[in-house]
């Protein structure tokens, strides 16, 4: 009888600190979190203000704003996504739809795309100025930078856009084709949209993670700071933007802060897109 | 009671009385299932199946489950295709061509022979996508054309009424029965001959059941339908025939085809007996 007590009181309280600890876990996240958004918003907000959205640099962008900085930073974005996109979707419809699950063909696509998600941005930096920017002789280029980013994004576009795919009902597929419904019909008409949140929510990921990219842009798109005229003329993106006036500018950290205010507010906007696309997917699967 | 004071008894819909179609009591086989056997990854599932799907008729498969009627169903559509591993040898007969046969066209097969599921399966549709989408697929385009079909499938199934003002919602908003008889609407859409029904009302509340029986009940005679059920009294209601099926070793077999009221009154097998009468299965 003792003995059934002392082992309630044991468990409850190891339940007790298991509680604590995950709570403790969670909260150390949310504070490192908060913590850096207060950092960025104590050093960048007086410094934040139309002006610096809409102003060209000036004196190595102590002074000025980040328009020209803006715009290459979405041209890059741009470039990657439009040349990443179709090859990275097409990929994933193939290896959903076309390809058996457990084929070799697959597993090889599959391993190659985990690899190439593995490799530090610093080597497709490299892997870009040696081929884009050298061998294709584009220059440190926003189109060179574009490319380079294009490569990181497809194993991201790849696996998220599959893993919509296949999470798209299997009776969708039986029912369209008992139904005479060709398999490109089917693909068109029912299964690309029932996908598409999730492949958006994808999409918004890829853009969140080439917006903070650093390295592999240093070696490509250059860190010319005026506004770009072509593809072809070389582009400061705004995170390497952040990393020069800290790292190279004495006197910079204040538009420094200010631009990862701009960058971080930017990643938050796309990441609770993204959510609200998953949610809605979600939602719209408890209601078949 | 005979099959004409049953249906008389459930037609206020546009199918119009029974008397329309072939009469069920002279059998003539539209399909014909030679020798089938079908495996899964080399493990069978049904092992040599010979039977006669008749003309008009509704034919009932019964039997535990495990025992292979579904398999047999999607053989007949040929969706086994769509299966990974499955692998189905011997012939299906449909007016006297293999379905197997290396040119058959299985689009235009699958739209002579529509399917039901088990699980109502409306497409994250509009309703009237729902029903029009097959038919652009089958090259019924003009607008007219397509509000006609859909309106009659719809009336034939007698949902119209319930759905005529909000075409344009979402299917899956409709009830579980309502989404069935979408389902079912959307194969008589396609006019087949032939209409495959996997369990269609078991995940339905007796309710919804009962109305899409009715509605099956109200096919006979204008379409062949071939239906899985485990309701033993359903299938006594409504088939024409009936098909036991068993799992002998490890593979499906059929162990008796005929008359439905002989499989359940007279039958010869003991396992039929034992399993109509619920000793066994």
């Amino acid at each position: 009888m003792y003995d059934v007590v002392r082992n309630r009181g044991l468990r409850k309280l190891r339940e007790y600190a298991a509680q604590c600890l995950i709570y403790t876990a969670v909260l150390l996240i949310s504070a490192v979190f908060i913590w850096l958004l207060i950092d960025l918003l104590r050093g960048g907000l007086s410094h934040l203000s139309w002006e610096f959205i809409t102003e060209l640099p000036r004196d190595a962008g102590r002074a000025g704003g980040i328009a020209s900085i803006l715009v290459s930073t979405l041209l890059i974005l741009l470039v990657a996504v439009l040349t990443a996109v179709p090859v990275a979707w097409m990929t994933a419809v193939l290896l959903a739809e076309f390809v058996a699950t457990g084929s070799w063909f697959g597993k090889a696509v599959r391993f190659s795309l985990h690899v190439l998600a593995g490799v530090p941005s610093i080597v497709f930096g490299l892997f870009g100025n040696a081929f884009f920017c050298v061998y294709l002789e584009l220059g440190f280029s926003i189109l060179s930078g574009g490319l380079t980013l294009a490569c990181m994004l497809l194993p991201i576009l790849t696996s998220t856009a599959e893993a919509g795919l296949r999470a798209v009902p299997h009776v969708y597929r039986l029912a369209a084709s008992a139904l005479g419904l060709s398999r490109a019909a089917a693909l068109l008409h029912l299964i690309l949209p029932a996908a598409a949140p999730v492949m958006a929510a994808g999409l918004l990921l890829g853009i969140g993670r080439a917006l903070a990219e650093t390295a592999a842009l240093l070696f490509t798109s250059g860190y010319a700071e005026r506004m770009p005229d072509s593809l072809l003329d070389s582009g400061r993106a705004l995170a390497l933007h952040i990393f020069d006036l800290s790292m190279n500018v004495p006197g910079g950290d204040e538009p420094a802060y200010a631009s990862a205010l701009v960058l971080v507010s930017l990643l938050l906007g796309i990441n609770i897109l993204a959510m609200k696309f998953a949610y809605g997917l979600q939602r719209s699967k408890l209601m078949s | 009671m005979n099959i004409e004071q049953e249906v008389g008894k459930c037609d206020p819909f546009t199918l119009g009385p029974l008397e329309a179609g072939p009469a069920c009591c002279d059998p003539l086989p539209v399909i014909q299932v030679k020798d089938l056997s079908l495996r899964y990854n080399g493990k069978p599932a049904l092992e040599k199946v010979s039977l006669d799907i008749y003309e008009g008729c509704i034919t009932a498969l019964i039997g535990p489950s495990g025992c292979g009627k579904t398999s047999l169903l999607s053989a007949i559509n040929r969706l086994t295709d769509l299966i990974p591993g499955c692998s189905v040898n011997g012939r299906i007969l449909m007016q006297g061509r293999n379905i197997y046969d290396r040119d058959e066209n299985v689009q235009a097969l699958r739209r002579q022979v529509g399917m039901v599921f088990q699980k109502p399966t409306p497409f994250p549709l509009s309703i009237r996508r729902n029903l029009s989408l097959s038919l652009h697929e089958h090259g019924i385009t003009r607008k007219t054309e397509v509000a006609d079909i859909s309106e009659q499938a719809l009336r034939d199934v007698g949902l119209w009424d319930e759905v005529c003002d909000r075409m344009d919602s979402a299917a899956l908003n409709l009830s579980g029965g309502q989404q069935q008889r979408l389902c079912i609407a959307r194969a008589l859409a396609l006019q087949p001959q032939i209409l495959l029904m996997d369990e269609p009302c078991s995940a339905l509340d007796p309710i919804a059941s009962g109305v899409v029986e009715d509605l099956i009940c109200r096919l006979r005679g204008r379409y062949t339908v071939v239906i899985v059920t485990h309701n033993l009294a359903q299938a006594r209601r409504i088939a024409n025939y009936a098909a036991f099926f068993w799992v002998s070793g490890h593979a499906g077999q059929l162990i008796e085809f005929g008359r439905c009221q002989k499989i359940f009154e007279s039958p010869r097998h003991e396992l039929t007996a034992a399993y109509v009468n619920g000793v066994r299965g």
